[in-house]
């Protein structure tokens, strides 16, 4: 197979919509921090906690759509941390993100050992299965890959829309992007920075801990420690390279995970075992940070991302 | 408490309550601790882990330290999940606490692993790695899982079983342990299938089942209708897409009872065992313990058939049964290439 056959072929196209699944979640809730002028840096700590909160909860007997809610949930209370130490408190978002980072990884190991004490071989549960829409998913190529998938997929390509119309058709919307714009002039409003800030921390780390649920209860079924494995830091590239828009960002996911899809691919192909398996693993990262370079030229970043607002302060 | 305790006049501090009363619940110990010093005492021995007890690596030496234990060996401890950045801070606590027996892995911290080991030479070391044993540190030992007698024996069901001769092996990194099992499998899958064409990954990872599940998809798409698992999510493939796989350390058939066919298993009972009979008598030096998880020390064994009983030619079986023989007796022993393995 060479690498335009492999292209053409759908299940290619699957496992990259598939890969792409938790990295739609997790960039979206980024995006949602970002739009409101707080950069989470907690973000691969958030998926780890999710990832495993809403396995451990299915594990415990609740149905997987509650072991998502529980997983939001987890991802929120972890949001207000971050938010409450960035924003009414105003201090630097790198220490704070990196700082819930290692908070996140941590209590979530320490939970699952108090969970799982004495286990030989991690549990598993009945993940979410792949459900064929009708009609659409006989489409070729489009198709299985669009629409034969978890439905957590379908749930992160919906993300997409509502997030995007939130964002550009609501007032709330509005308030968001002009709390990561011009903080002063929301305040102006009558509106308050703080909540509008913490609120978007809070929901967009409900999104990052989702899209760590995706690896334990549709990518796999059962939880591993390392296995959120480096996805939230390509989460905050794939932000810029979506030039803080969803449906870019969206683009951005897929064009990275297609990327990863393909090198699994040509491993496998006469051009691949002549070359180290290193150069594969590193090509998405390569080729996204060509495509970052080139796309972000001409991105607009929120103007008051990093800034912290004081009240009445000029 | 305090009512039993008289009050001094102008009072007694909280802080130096405190440290009588430590001070005398250190005493009571060394009186109580006298007569168990008079038995026969369990070595304490500390298992030093960087992932979690639960890894299949790691999960190995840990039952055979529970097990250890249980019979009253040695007194045991771990500490799991420990970063290689950590390792050998909690190599120095536990050698500060007095533990004669530490375990673990040095394969990402072997300069400094052996650095700890040279500054507590009354200590024994006994870690995984992927070097040899040093005379010079005369208390740093090393082991691998040297079970590629196992993992020939499995290759050579994998070649019976398999309809395509397409055979997909995917790993974490292309470390020695892992490249001499995948070779021996290999091996084996010639034994019986002489024309089979291998495809060889690694996920640049050791703890990233989605990845490993991706791989395997790919290679399935590619033909390959049996697997080597050496990673978590590899066998969770096979059973999505109906393909059968190979197991590798431990044993995973319960798991996936239609899928899994035949697992090389190590047990690292014979290498603890070896060193604690060391320590105990004083003689534990810098040795190459690898041996002991070879076959003929029973460190290595194909695990039951179980559900794949009947299942395998029976040509296949008298191979592995003829080998098994050969192997246990010397009369044959199998290729230890810790090359990296390329498709082929």
């Amino acid at each position: 197979m060479d690498i335009l056959e492999i292209l053409m072929t759908a299940s290619f196209w699957t496992a990259a919509i598939r890969i792409a699944s938790p990295l739609i979640f997790a960039t979206l809730g980024e995006l949602i921090c970002e739009r409101a002028g707080i950069l989470n840096l907690g973000i691969e700590g958030i998926m780890v906690a999710g990832a495993f909160a809403g396995w451990m909860a299915v594990y415990s007997g609740l149905g997987l759509w509650p072991g998502v809610l529980v997983a939001f949930a987890v991802g929120m209370g972890f949001g207000l941390i971050h938010s409450i130490l960035t924003v009414p408190f105003g201090l630097s978002q790198h220490v704070v993100g990196l700082g819930v980072t290692l908070l996140a990884t941590s209590s979530t190991y320490y939970a699952y050992r108090l969970a799982l004490p004495e286990v030989t071989s991690p549990p598993s549960i009945t993940p979410f299965q792949p459900y064929e829409i009708p009609v659409l998913s006989d489409v070729p190529l489009i198709g299985p890959a669009l629409f034969a998938q978890t439905p957590l997929t379908y749930l992160a390509f919906i993300m997409v829309a509502i997030v995007a119309i939130v964002l550009y058709r609501t007032p709330l919307g509005l308030a968001v992007r002009a709390a990561g714009e011009n903080p002063q002039a929301v305040a102006a409003q009558g509106l308050s920075v703080a909540a509008i800030r913490m609120g978007a921390v809070m929901i967009g780390s409900g999104l990052m801990a989702v899209g760590g649920a995706f690896l334990t209860m549709s990518a796999f079924n059962s939880f591993f420690f390392e296995m959120v494995n480096g996805r939230g830091w390509i989460c905050i590239a794939l932000v810029v390279f979506g030039a803080w828009k969803p449906g870019k960002a969206l683009l951005g996911a897929i064009l990275f995970a297609a990327f990863d899809a393909l090198q699994i691919r040509i491993q496998q192909t006469p051009l691949g075992a002549g070359i180290p398996y290193q150069i594969f693993l590193m090509m998405p990262y390569i080729l996204s940070i060509l495509a970052l370079v080139v796309m972000s030229r001409r991105a607009e970043v929120p103007a008051a991302l990093m800034v912290p607002f004081n009240k009445g302060e000029r | 408490m305090m009512t039993d305790v008289p009050t001094p006049k102008h009072g007694m501090t909280r802080r130096r309550f405190m440290t009588t009363a430590a001070a005398l619940a250190l005493t009571a110990g060394f009186v109580w601790g006298t007569p168990q010093a008079m038995a026969a005492e369990p070595i304490k021995c500390a298992g030093i882990y960087t992932v979690p007890v639960e890894q299949q690596w790691v999960s190995r030496l840990h039952k055979a330290a529970t097990a250890a234990a249980e019979r009253g060996d040695v007194d045991y401890t771990y500490s799991e999940n420990v970063s290689n950045t950590d390792y050998a801070r909690v190599m120095r606590e536990y050698a500060e606490d007095g533990y004669q027996l530490i375990i673990g892995e040095a394969f990402a911290v072997e300069q400094e692993a052996r650095e700890v080991a040279a500054e507590y030479p009354e200590i024994a070391f006994l870690l995984g790695s992927s070097f040899k044993e040093d005379g010079a540190l005369p208390n740093f030992a090393v082991f691998d899982n040297y079970i590629q007698d196992a993992s020939y024996l499995t290759g050579i069901i994998a070649g019976s079983m398999t309809q395509t001769g397409n055979v997909g092996l995917i790993g974490g990194f292309p470390i020695p342990e892992v490249n001499r099992l995948m070779h021996a499998f290999m091996a084996g899958v010639r034994e019986t299938r002489p024309d089979a064409s291998f495809q060889v990954s690694f996920i640049g990872s050791w703890f990233d089942p989605p990845a490993a599940k991706e791989t395997a998809f790919a290679m399935i798409e590619n033909g390959a209708d049996m697997l080597y698992a050496e990673r978590f999510g590899v066998s969770d493939a096979a059973v999505e897409k109906g393909v059968l796989a190979i197991g590798n350390v431990i044993d995973t058939q319960a798991q996936y009872p239609d899928t899994v066919v035949a697992s090389a298993i190590w047990n690292f009972e014979p290498t603890l065992n070896m060193a604690i009979s060391q320590v105990r008598s004083g003689t534990f030096e810098a040795a190459d313990y690898g041996i002991y998880s070879y076959m003929k020390e029973g460190g290595a064994e194909l695990a039951p058939l179980g559900t794949f009983k009947g299942k395998v030619p029976q040509e296949a079986i008298d191979l592995v049964e003829a080998r098994t023989g050969e192997i246990m007796s010397g009369a044959f022993t199998v290729e230890i290439n810790d090359e990296e393995p390329k498709s082929q």
